[in-house]
């Protein structure tokens, strides 16, 4: 452990804001690259769905 | 072409199947979602609290654990949409197109991320938010590239057109990607004084490389997670019409 | 006697290439001559854009001398990129490039013509309009040389880089911004080291070096990009 306090781990002696801004960056990042394929499998299933519904309904 | 089946492995033939690849993908996702999980965090963990402090640039070089890993990530994304993409013109392998469509919008993020935070870490190392760097430089070009080939996916409506004429694309652009970090580099050194050297660092000691290789490898499940749910949306969607894909809807 | 006639024939092949390059050639040409409103908009727009230069940034004869190599090649490149967009596309709209691509001949040397064809349309005049440019923008006049030579050298690079971002997009209703977007990045080393070789030349560096990388780049560009506009072309035209 490189920090004697909490506050000592928020500051990065002094750097802080710029540590932070890295890692949230890095953060958002990530879940957007495994959220938006997420969201994308559910409409390309519902829409699916939908489709295969009306083809049996026609049929 | 008899012969070449006994020497090409199994596996690869058995990828052309898309249902084959869909199903394999969905076996080896949950497994790859726990390492990378579990490495990312290990690894943030790890850079954040227990590598020691840089003799130089103090704590602000705990940005190398996202820097690095994004970077190295962005460049080998590249060459495989650019390998899957030779397989699939070569081969005639749709899995192969698809692999290399859903690598692309990764690969570009990623270079986004690199870039990020390259610049962040500029502003206290160099102080300023830009600085022409010849490794910033290479990659703000490969950003140019990665979203030139998402442009001409999103150009093209027909789906295997897009996806051959992104193969070349990014075929051509793999071959110059040396090229052009020859001549950044060569630039680089033309107009930047030495002092800007951020690569340059001492030789690192294992208390700092060690969480730097997990998150590497963090990010490397991470890329083989985002790249197999994208590969497999894109083989739902480009494989409607099937059978299989109609019963597996039926069943959710 | 049977290697006389494997001579012969090889000799016949030779010359059967050479006039299929010859005839694509001259046939390109004098579509050009015929309407020449795309031979002459990107000379006019090489102008304009250096002319923006002095004019946005600042009619200082110094600071426009220090800038001068890389407006030129600049304005080179984008005159370049903007008259790309017809190389194919004629062609490709009355059906002559399916006919060409059904065709036996070989596309590498069909394609390799076309692009000579576009260079001596917009490089070719480019590199002889330079020198206007470089006055016009105080270009020390050693540099001019550099200048000439390396937009002679670098100028068929963007022809053969640029076609295959035509032919990539040839079937496309828009596709001129795209071939920028797709292009551009790949321009970057020939710009690098052609502006570096302009200012090489005015500073009274030795130049061998820049022509021969430039000269380098435009020989892998000869050998690898007919191949890549070959295989463009294909996907473009029959899917």
């Amino acid at each position: 452990m490189n920090f004697d306090s909490f506050s000592d781990f928020i500051a990065m002696g002094g750097h802080g804001f710029y540590v932070w801004l890295s890692y949230a960056i890095a953060l958002v990042v990530v879940v957007i690259n495994i959220v938006n394929p997420a969201l994308q499998k559910k409409k390309i299933v519902s829409d699916l769905v939908r489709r295969l519904r009306r083809e049996n309904k026609s049929s | 072409m008899s012969e070449k089946k006994n020497w090409m492995p199994r596996w690869f033939y058995q990828l052309a199947s898309p249902r084959w690849s869909y199903e394999i993908m969905g076996k080896l996702l949950p497994g790859f979602a726990v390492a990378a999980f579990l490495f990312l965090i290990a690894g943030t963990v790890w850079a954040l609290l227990f590598a020691p402090p840089e003799a130089y640039q103090g704590n602000s070089y705990r940005i190398i654990y996202i820097h690095v890993p994004s970077a190295l990530l962005a460049q080998s994304c590249y060459m495989m949409m650019a390998i899957a993409g030779a397989i699939g013109l070569i081969w005639k392998m749709k899995v192969a197109d698809m692999v290399a469509k859903s690598c692309a919008p990764i690969g570009a993020t990623m270079a986004v991320l690199a870039l990020a935070t390259g610049a962040i870490w500029g502003k206290p190392t160099w102080g300023s938010w830009w600085v022409w760097d010849a490794r910033l430089t290479s990659m703000l070009i490969l950003l140019f590239l990665y979203l030139g080939v998402i442009a001409l996916y999103s150009a093209i409506e027909n789906e295997a057109m897009a996806a051959k004429s992104a193969a070349v694309l990014a075929l051509v652009g793999l071959v110059n990607i040396p090229i052009i970090k020859y001549s950044v580099d060569w630039w680089n050194t033309l107009h930047q004084p030495a002092t800007f050297k951020l690569t340059e660092r001492p030789a690192m000691v294992p208390e700092m490389w060690l969480p730097l290789l997990v998150m590497v490898i963090g990010f490397y499940c991470f890329f083989a997670v985002s790249l197999m749910m994208r590969t497999r949306n894109e083989i739902l969607v480009r494989e409607r019409r099937a059978s299989w894909v109609k019963e597996l809807v039926e069943k959710q | 006697m049977g290697r006389i006639v494997t001579n012969e024939s090889a000799n016949s092949e030779a010359s059967s290439v050479l006039s299929l390059f010859g005839a694509v050639l001259k046939r390109d040409l004098m579509l050009a001559y015929r309407k020449k409103s795309d031979l002459f908009n990107p000379l006019i727009f090489f102008l304009m854009v250096a002319t923006l230069f002095p004019l946005g940034v600042s009619p200082e004869p110094d600071f426009l001398a220090q800038i001068a190599p890389g407006v030129v090649w600049v304005a080179a490149l984008l005159a370049t990129l903007l008259s790309m967009e017809s190389v194919f596309k004629s062609d490709f709209e009355d059906g002559t490039l399916e006919q060409t691509l059904l065709s036996p001949q070989p596309l590498f040397v069909i394609v390799l013509a076309k692009v000579l064809a576009h260079w001596m349309m917009s490089g070719l005049p480019l590199t002889l309009l330079a020198p206007l440019l470089a006055v016009m923008l105080f270009l020390p006049a050693e540099g001019m040389s550099g200048l000439m030579l390396s937009l002679l050298i670098g100028t068929p690079t963007l022809s053969l880089v640029g076609a295959i971002g035509a032919a990539l997009t040839v079937g496309l209703r828009k596709g001129g911004v795209l071939i920028s977007l797709l292009v551009l990045p790949l321009y970057i080393p020939v710009l690098i080291f052609g502006t570096s070789a302009v200012q090489a030349a005015v500073t009274g560096l030795p130049l061998a070096g820049f022509f021969a990388l430039l000269g380098a780049i435009l020989a892998l560009g000869l050998v690898l990009a007919p191949l890549a506009i070959s295989a463009a072309l294909r996907i473009s035209v029959s899917g």
